[in-house]
């Protein structure tokens, strides 16, 4: 319990202090300190309930299982990680002047509020909650988004906002329908919106209810995962956002919105008694891999073309999630984790690229292996990891989840090797010359930060080849729990 | 259940309807404000007679707190934000006016129509004004769409989540106190954000048509 | 189901017709009077447009030389028009004989001739202004149609007729209660009488500039007797939409069959309500602006989608 109040209490701190504190120049390693402490209480966290089981605490409001555990840990490490990643970017950003005081001290603060969200979201047991920090995760990173105030950054803003606004608000509608059906259950009083209340009841729940209730949350949760059709504001978010905010959108936002999907989804699983919200999920996954892969291939900007990738990979899990079963549902999960370590540490790479070349446009960026080895290296590897190449983990994942899908929905599994092959073809195309070829920039005042991208990119490559047994387990009991 | 506070629910039910067809064919700003205002009044006084009706008291707490936020405290936001922006606009709609107000029409069926089953459900008194709920938030769904400029588009937000809130009380007997709270902050901290932005918006374009806000296009 | 032609049904009738013929122009000069109030101007004197009439009727009426019959018939068409509407509408009782011949429905076929008339005649001279004006009235008049009709359905739903009678009874013989359909459409059915009686902000009765005029522009070229039926019609018009919409919304007080000795209580009730009546439109014509021409249509089809709303109100919420 002490390990929950302070996963959850040190990052509402951080935000706080760094409120004040966030033009120092120390500030940048009490943002890291203050994200090292997260991960040390989640690691806690984790340890205890892998030995002891799902607790539910605070008057039912707390609820950690393995499933979201394995999220909280993954977050915080993630967050670490790219505060550690922020020290030298975010110093090269003040040097050049694109960082005044009060932004650094915005940068801060909402960073450390929005870890706090996203540890929020997935440790809560109160489906209003759940909506409510979701909402608070958008906000915190809305004016980070458009803290260069160039045109371009203020667009990505606007959209980030209102189209995420409108979507959460659908969420919001299904969330009130949910609580409609648990209500006739479970009556009146705040334990209708509880998730352990909900899913032992879930067999009773009024299935049109249900029905309707998911397709909103699944539209609402659904805009902030990325699915085409909803993913506008993803591309531009990323883009012009700094990219310590890339990574994390990119890294933990989506995941968590899809850990929020797949809480809608056992209930109404367990509500319908067939396919309904397996078979949406399959659609909008396949529809997002797809129209991505396409999209993917025409972008100038590096980190648009890193965030259509996002997009691709999000539907890829949705897809995973939809066909359901325990081996889709173990890909799903394995996928997410490497993903979320390839993706972030791609994005440091590329930060420190573009900063380099001092622009986004791929076709100015040359030679990063010439000018700092350990960043052209670390992008390669990225690179590769992502687009699924053995021997890392999302080669096998994508394995796993084409072979389900080819006993399960054989005529995806063409539009699926199709779009991964696009995708392979140009991502791998616009990184070659990016990484080797002729160039003449110089290195960087401060070193970059090397340590984090090639930890991501070791474990992803350690999850490819040898899952460890305690991993084993955790994701097993997950996705039982999913109800694959 | 007497019906008179029944039929007050459905007066105000369809009042709230018709200010949602109200701004979705206002052209100047300060007059969508001030509609604003008086569907967060209806809104309190719906939910003040639910409170009284159905005799739970937590009602109460979420028609004042929507009074404090949505009647006094983001009106008066919007209004200063007005006046420092000096905005004085004759908002030309995407669509024009009988046009959207069709589609609104449609809108309003199609909201019934879906509702409809659902509120055969619900064991609130108030369960025939869900259709009017959804209708509302199609409305300003609606009203967001069509607008150019960024203060119709935030109030048809806001509206958005009036909508909402109606639909929480008419469909259950009103959410959780602890989320309501929530979603009140969230509000409340998104107008902050809101305005800051706008400032930034104004700053970098000089005007706050959203329309100079398209640049980042497919190419 | 028609009334039997008993002496008190005829009285109630001939009493309607006096009553209406005879006293819409008051209903008029009131409306002038409290307008005048309202803008703190010294009011005219309450008889003026008795004392228009008398004058215009004791003037020689001149027409131009190639004006056709038509010309010449329309005062009496649309006179006849607006009396007979005001005979079958029930304000001082529903107990009419004439009203079993004619619905609702019918009465907005009634004031539609009236407008094809008017319209013609204002064409026939060929004269721009009176083309200008008959264009743009047929422009309202299409628009404004549809929404009274959407009006009425909502009452019919809510009563289950079409004949006015049968509508005022019903709704007066229920416990008070709150419709919101019926708040709708008489939101929306103001609008509609605004537009049809050629009130601000659709259109200004007292103008002198004749591009922005739409019923005068029709009548300029009317004199003498001829001008005095058409203003008394106008007059009448305006007292028969009030009285339609006393009936379908605020019907109490109006006599029924069978008591006859109600038609002495119905009489000062319905006084009442028009003088309340006629003060509201003037302070609606005060606080409101004239609107652009191109704008009224945005104004009907709001009165449209209100009455139509108000009827999808009352189909789902079965009030």
């Amino acid at each position: 319990m002490t390990a929950l109040l302070l996963t959850l209490g040190v990052p509402l701190l951080g935000g706080l202090v760094l409120a004040l504190f966030g033009h120092r120049d120390r500030a940048l390693e009490l943002n890291a300190g203050f994200s090292f402490a997260t991960f040390l209480a989640s690691a806690a966290l984790t340890i205890q309930i892998i030995a002891t089981g799902p607790i539910l605490v605070l008057g039912k409001q707390f609820f950690v299982d393995p499933l979201n555990v394995l999220l909280v840990a993954l977050t915080a490490f993630v967050a670490f990680n790219t505060a550690l990643f922020s020290r030298p970017y975010m110093r090269v950003e003040r040097d050049r002047g694109k960082m005044t005081p009060g932004r650094m001290r915005l940068y801060h603060s909402m960073f450390q509020l929005f870890s706090f969200t996203m540890l929020l979201a997935l440790l809560t047991n109160n489906m209003g909650i759940l909506w409510v920090a979701m909402e608070a995760a958008t906000l915190a990173t809305v004016l980070l988004v458009s803290v260069y105030r160039t045109p371009a950054s203020l667009e990505a803003a606007w959209k980030y906002f209102i189209l995420c606004g409108v979507g959460i608000a659908q969420a919001l509608f299904g969330t009130i329908l949910l609580y409609l059906a648990a209500e006739r259950v479970l009556g009146s009083g705040g334990g209708g919106l509880l998730w352990t209340n909900l899913e032992q009841v879930k067999q009773q729940l009024e299935p049109t209810v249900l029905s309707l209730a998911f397709v909103f949350m699944l539209v609402g949760y659904g805009t902030k995962v990325g699915l085409v059709p909803l993913h506008n504001w993803l591309p531009d978010a990323h883009a012009e956002g700094p990219t310590p905010i890339s990574a994390v959108l990119s890294g933990l936002l989506l995941n968590v919105a899809l850990y929020a999907v797949l809480r809608c989804k056992v209930l109404t699983d367990g509500a319908l008694a067939n396919r309904f919200a397996g078979d949406l999920m399959v659609g909008f996954g396949l529809l997002s891999v797809v129209v991505a892969a396409f999209f993917l291939s025409r972008q100038k900007d590096v980190k648009r073309m890193f965030a259509y990738s996002s997009i691709e990979h999000m539907g890829l899990m949705t897809f995973a999630f939809g066909m359901g079963g325990p081996i889709a549902s173990f890909a799903g999960l394995l996928h997410m984790t490497a993903h979320s370590l390839i993706k972030s540490a791609i994005f440091f790479t590329v930060g420190h690229a573009a900063q380099k070349a001092g622009t986004q446009v791929m076709d100015e960026i040359r030679g990063l292996v010439r000018v700092n080895p350990t960043v052209g290296w670390g992008l390669m590897l990225g690179t590769m990891a992502i687009l699924g190449m053995p021997p890392f983990g999302i080669f096998a994942s994508e394995f796993l989840i084409l072979t389900t899908a080819m006993r399960e929905f054989p005529w995806t599994t063409p539009f699926l090797l199709i779009a991964l092959g696009v995708a392979f073809a140009a991502v791998f195309g616009r990184v070659l010359p990016m990484v080797f070829g002729e160039t003449s920039v110089r290195p960087l005042a401060h070193p970059p930060a090397i340590i984090p991208v090639f930890v991501h990119v070791g474990l992803g490559l350690m999850l490819g080849l040898y899952i460890p047994p305690y991993l084993n387990t955790w994701y097993q009991q997950a996705v039982r729990l999913i109800g694959g | 259940m007497s019906t008179l506070a029944s039929q007050l629910i459905n007066l105000f039910a369809a009042l709230l309807l018709l200010l949602a067809f109200a701004m979705l064919s206002q052209r100047r700003v300060l007059s969508l404000v001030h509609l604003f205002t008086l569907q967060g009044a209806a809104l309190v006084a719906s939910t003040s007679v639910m409170a009284y009706a159905t005799d739970q008291p937590h009602l109460y707490f979420s028609a004042a707190l929507t009074l404090v936020l949505k009647v006094l405290l983001l009106p008066w936001l919007l209004h200063r934000l007005i006046q420092r922006l000096a905005v004085r606009w004759d908002v030309e709609p995407l669509l024009n006016i009988p046009t959207t107000m069709l589609v609104g029409i449609v809108l309003v069926i199609f909201a019934f129509t879906l509702a409809a089953p659902i509120s055969a459900l619900s064991a609130s008194v108030a369960r025939s004004t869900l259709g009017i709920a959804l209708a509302c938030v199609l409305l300003s769904f609606m009203m967001m769409i069509t607008r150019a400029k960024a203060i119709p588009q935030v109030i048809g937000f806001l509206a958005l989540e009036n909508g909402l809130l109606f639909a929480a009380t008419s469909a259950t007997y009103g959410m959780p106190m602890v989320v309501e709270l929530g979603i009140a902050l969230d509000v409340l901290v998104g107008m902050v954000i809101l305005g800051v932005f706008m400032f930034q918006i104004r700053e970098q374009f000089d005007s706050l048509d959203i329309s100079h806000l398209e640049k980042l296009k497919e190419d | 189901m028609g009334a039997a032609l008993n002496w008190s049904g005829l009285l109630s009738q001939l009493l309607e017709i006096a009553l209406a013929v005879l006293g819409a122009p008051l209903l008029t000069g009131w409306v002038n009077q409290c307008r005048a109030w309202l803008q703190n101007k010294s009011a005219p004197p309450l008889l003026l447009p008795y004392r228009t009439l008398h004058k215009l009727f004791n003037k020689e009426s001149v027409v131009a030389t190639h004006a056709s019959p038509l010309f010449r018939a329309t005062p009496y068409v649309v006179f006849g028009c607006m009396a007979l509407a005001c005979a079958v509408v029930p304000s001082l009782s529903t107990d009419l004989p004439l009203a079993s011949a004619a619905d609702a429905i019918a009465l907005v076929g009634l004031f539609a001739v009236a407008r094809v008339f008017i319209a013609l005649g204002a064409f026939d001279i060929g004269t721009a202004f009176g083309t200008l004006g008959a264009r743009r009235e047929m422009l309202v008049g299409f628009l404004a149609e549809p929404a009274l009709l959407m009006v009425l359905f909502t009452s019919f739903l809510i009563s289950g007729s079409t004949s006015l009678a049968t509508i005022v009874e019903n709704l007066a013989g229920r416990e008070l209660a709150i419709y919101p359909a019926l708040a709708f459409a008489g939101v929306a059915f103001t609008m509609v009488s605004l537009a049809e009686n050629a009130r601000v902000p659709v259109d200004n009765p007292a103008t002198h500039l004749e591009l922005t005029m739409i019923h005068e522009a029709m009548i300029l070229e009317y004199s003498g007797r001829h001008l005095a039926l058409i203003e008394w019609a106008a007059s009448l018009k305006l007292f028969a939409y009030s009285c339609i919409g006393l009936a379908l919304f605020f019907p109490w007080g109006v006599a029924r069959a069978g008591a006859p000795l109600d038609l002495f209580l119905a009489l000062p009730v319905l006084i009442v309500k028009l003088a309340l009546g006629g003060a509201l439109l003037a302070l609606i014509e005060t606080a409101s602006a004239k609107m652009r021409i191109f704008r009224v249509p945005e104004f009907l089809a709001g009165a449209f989608l209100l009455a139509v709303i108000g009827m999808l109100v009352h189909l789902l919420l079965g009030a």
